[in-house]
């Protein structure tokens, strides 16, 4: 390694580890292609599968379908990878996901103390704040705390229940549907069912 | 391994900052990084528990001080050092200095995209029945590999209750360390927030872990 790679630990100024990632990850990806490993166009076909094709929009589908269908509900809690794949326009959603439901009596949150373990065919990749250490850190023990930094606030009764995705399985928040919103189609209620509802971290946002 | 990986229950990291409308990733380099790591994972047999395993490898001040995808980075430039896959002078060099053996799986290319876009099965089937069935009691061990492992310090000691048994699964401890999938059953384990955080915690509060069965105890 080079003398360069004493830097790490201490404060960078944005644009300087901006400009040394840039040369340092071009120099890996031209090893890796002049020796055969990768064909530089599949990378880009698979970070534009994430940019434009994997998002919250799937598992706002789901949840929308779910608040609309109770037999796709009660097969979404029973086996969520098995009921998802029943639908058609939504990607495949690989194995070992679980949907938690939230109710007047329980609120539950996603985490993943150790890494950054999230569903990602239901919601793309997951953001910044999910992992790093502010989350990853205090959701397991503070979860009201962190709930009040996304401005949420639930009654003092309400169970939280904090699920820690520590192994291969992955999961999805069922939010509760908002009141209102009777008759609505499942198009105009996949836009209100927002990413965060999702991890736990928020609820459904009806526009007033 | 006892890292700065495992945050659960840490303090004095601040509030969690949300940025609005964030896009996938921020620079161009984020994403070649992460579609390096899943290419060479899947064709150069590097499977996720090992880049698990770099990654909390990082020394922890370059753990902590790093953003995500340089973690990334420098986790699979090590590993792929490590391996013998890249060498360190072609690092630095910047190219490709000498002609390497193709990768397990040859050439990541297009046609092993959609490979790598969808989760794979993590299911193995075992010979054994699950030891522990929903409603039992259960201590986590107290363990402290120097090794891989999923099992979180906030957990080890503590007792809780078999929730669900979500069938047996590739063991990450033996897997990222080239000791085959050792296949282990998995549970939802919960504990109550006052087993894990003492009297003052909210009494409102369960957590849930997903255990290895080579984690637990009954209790």
């Amino acid at each position: 390694m080079s003398a360069h790679d004493h830097d790490h630990g201490h404060d960078h100024d944005h644009g300087s580890e901006l400009s040394e990632m840039q040369l340092r990850v071009r120099a890996l990806e031209t090893i890796l292609t002049e020796k055969g490993y990768v064909d530089p166009a599949a990378l880009d076909a698979i970070v534009e599968t994430y940019e434009t094709k994997i998002g919250p929009r799937n598992g706002a589908r789901v949840v929308a379908k779910a608040w609309t269908d109770p037999a796709f509900k009660r097969a979404l809690l029973d086996d969520a990878s098995k009921a998802i794949g029943t639908l058609g326009h939504v990607s495949r959603v690989g194995d070992h996901l679980i949907a938690v439901e939230n109710t007047p009596q329980r609120h539950n949150m996603i985490v993943c103390t150790l890494c950054s373990c999230y569903p990602w065919e239901m919601l793309g990749l997951p953001p910044i704040w999910y992992k790093a250490a502010p989350y990853r850190s205090r959701a397991v023990k503070d979860p009201r705390g962190v709930l009040a930094d996304f401005g949420v606030a639930l009654p003092q009764e309400t169970e939280i229940r904090v699920w820690d995705s520590t192994a291969e399985t992955r999961f999805l928040v069922l939010p509760m549907r908002p009141p209102g919103t009777e008759g609505w189609s499942e198009e105009q209620l996949a836009d209100i069912v927002t990413r965060d509802s999702m991890i736990g971290t928020g609820l459904p946002k009806v526009q007033p | 391994m006892n890292g700065v990986h495992d945050m659960g229950g840490m303090d004095g990291f601040g509030q969690v900052e949300v940025e609005a409308n964030e896009p996938p990733f921020h620079h161009f380099w984020e994403g070649r990084v992460m579609a390096m790591s899943r290419a060479i994972g899947a064709n150069g047999g590097i499977n996720i528990d090992a880049q698990r395993f770099s990654r909390e490898s990082l020394p922890p001040p370059v753990y902590l001080a790093s953003s995500y995808y340089k973690k990334w980075f420098l986790a699979l430039q090590q590993l792929m050092i490590g391996r013998g896959m890249v060498g360190a002078d072609e690092v630095a060099a910047g190219h490709a200095l000498r002609s390497s053996p193709p990768l397990q799986r040859g050439t990541f290319s297009l046609k092993d995209v959609a490979r790598v876009t969808v989760r794979g099965s993590f299911h193995r089937d075992v010979s054994t029945s699950p030891a522990f069935k929903p409603g039992d009691k259960v201590r986590a061990k107290n363990i402290n590999p120097t090794t891989h492992t999923r099992l979180p310090r906030y957990v080890r000691g503590h007792v809780g209750i078999v929730e669900r048994i979500n069938g047996s699964h590739v063991f990450p401890d033996s897997a990222a360390h080239g000791n085959g999938e050792n296949p282990q059953w998995l549970y939802t384990v919960v504990f109550s927030g006052r087993e894990l955080w003492g009297a003052d915690a909210d009494p409102t509060l369960k957590v849930s872990v997903e255990a290895f069965e080579p984690y637990l105890d009954p209790a």
